[in-house]
């Protein structure tokens, strides 16, 4: 065991060594947070869909609390930085509209079924479980159909983004954030009060992943300019390889022909921000399976892998609909102050809601 | 159990380097002329990259 981590190991910091000589040394700094990134979210077990699932069947807030130190931590340091450089940093704002509502509802029920969201898939893919890992290619599937599609769903209507940081300021946005993180707390408290289960209410080990995840969310933003983001990356996987198979043309596409996608498509997947560090996440977690005993999974029928299959499709599909998933729109949006990121957590919730039944349904 | 585990995560990584180097050898060329800094941060040039939450730039 010992062996195979150090061989993984030393597999990694040649990689990292690559990109340093042969792409950036910004990329391969992010390849390094990405492993940070995956090592925390295995590690830990940090799952921002099972937080929610065990609030909302046992209701046991522990999960949803640590995710709100994450996003308390990541705000209180992200928007003073992006206050202070706006040239050099950008927030992830989205524009509020059908997209994002349909987007968020529709990915809140599927990653539900599939047990994972945009980080939950890549680091359980990593640790090797079956299901996250044919997922994966689904998911890049529904991303790139959801990016092409992008530009007609915006045209049923939407909103430029609202940033808090430029409407309310910074004082004005970092009291807001607060406030609406403190309420959603109370939320939590009040719904897990009639809770059975014996567990702490405050997890060590996940308020220090939490903490973790906030300062390498944020050495994300330091270093790339721009906020964690994952299905980015997904979709671009998925139109480098149908613009490779000549059945897609992505200059007449609104979403791929706009510049910075345009670009994106042209040069080396390890130039693309989001993309090293999904690697580094799939990385950081195969070092966590590389140190474990195996642990063993439940095997699943022909039914629960069609439909976790199927819903893998549509966690690429919607995350691109909602402009992000529990990562893109959520941590980083509400972090650097974006309102859709708050619009994207109660409609998600919402289809969480329905998602945990449709799980209990086909017995996962 | 462990042997196939270990079997399967070996065949996603391959299929996945596999896309990398073929990408890597489709792609232009990297030109380290045009390095960004380090950190984003101080180095008064705007991000350019994609992200979830943005349509394009």
């Amino acid at each position: 065991m010992l062996k195979q981590r150090s061989g993984l190991l030393l597999a990694l910091i040649v990689f990292t060594l690559f990109l340093l000589w042969f792409v950036s040394i910004r990329q391969s700094l992010l390849f390094v947070v990405g492993i940070g990134l995956g090592l925390v979210l295995a590690g830990m077990r940090f799952g921002f869909t099972t937080g929610w699932r065990h609030l909302i069947e046992q209701r046991d807030a522990s999960g949803a609390y640590a995710q709100l130190l994450l996003l308390a931590i990541a705000a209180a340091i992200s928007l003073p930085l992006l206050a202070a450089y706006p040239g050099e940093l950008s927030a992830a704002l989205g524009p509020p509209g059908v997209s994002l509502l349909v987007g968020a509802v529709v990915f809140g029920a599927a990653m539900q079924i599939a047990d994972g969201c945009g980080s939950g898939t890549l680091y359980k893919a990593g640790l090797g479980i079956p299901l996250n890992m044919a997922i994966l290619p689904m998911f890049a599937l529904g991303s790139f159909l959801g990016s092409a599609h992008l530009g007609w769903w915006l045209d049923l209507g939407a909103m430029q983004p609202v940033s808090l940081l430029d409407s309310a300021g910074l004082t004005g946005a970092l009291i807001l954030t607060f406030a609406g993180l403190a309420a959603i707390a109370g939320l939590c408290y009040w719904w897990s009060k009639g809770s059975t289960v014996q567990r702490p209410v405050f997890s060590k080990g996940l308020m220090i992943g939490a903490v973790l995840l906030a300062i390498l969310a944020v050495l994300n933003l330091v270093i790339a300019g721009q906020p964690w983001g994952i299905v980015y990356s997904f979709g671009l996987w998925g139109a480098k390889i149908a613009q490779a198979t000549h059945l897609f043309d992505p200059s007449v596409n609104a979403f791929w022909s706009q510049p910075s996608n345009a670009t994106a498509l042209q040069q080396s997947i390890f130039l693309d921000v989001t993309s090293i560090t999904s690697l580094g996440i799939l990385a950081g977690a195969l070092l966590i399976f590389a140190g474990k005993k195996d642990d063993r999974q439940a095997k699943l029928n022909t039914t629960q892998w069609i439909v976790g299959i199927i819903a893998g499709f549509l966690l690429g599909y919607s995350s691109r609909l909602a402009f992000g998933c529990n990562v893109g729109a959520m941590v980083s949006g509400i972090s650097t102050g974006s309102l859709h990121g708050w619009i994207w957590v109660a409609l998600a919730f919402i289809g969480s809601l329905a998602g945990v039944r449709i799980r209990k349904y086909y017995r996962y | 159990m462990a042997q196939l585990k270990t079997t399967r995560i070996l065949a996603f990584w391959l299929v996945l380097c596999g896309f990398f180097v073929w990408d890597w050898t489709h792609s232009n060329p990297v030109n380290l002329r045009l390095e960004s800094s380090i950190f984003a941060l101080g180095s008064g040039q705007a991000p350019s990259g994609g992200h979830c939450a943005s349509f394009g730039k």
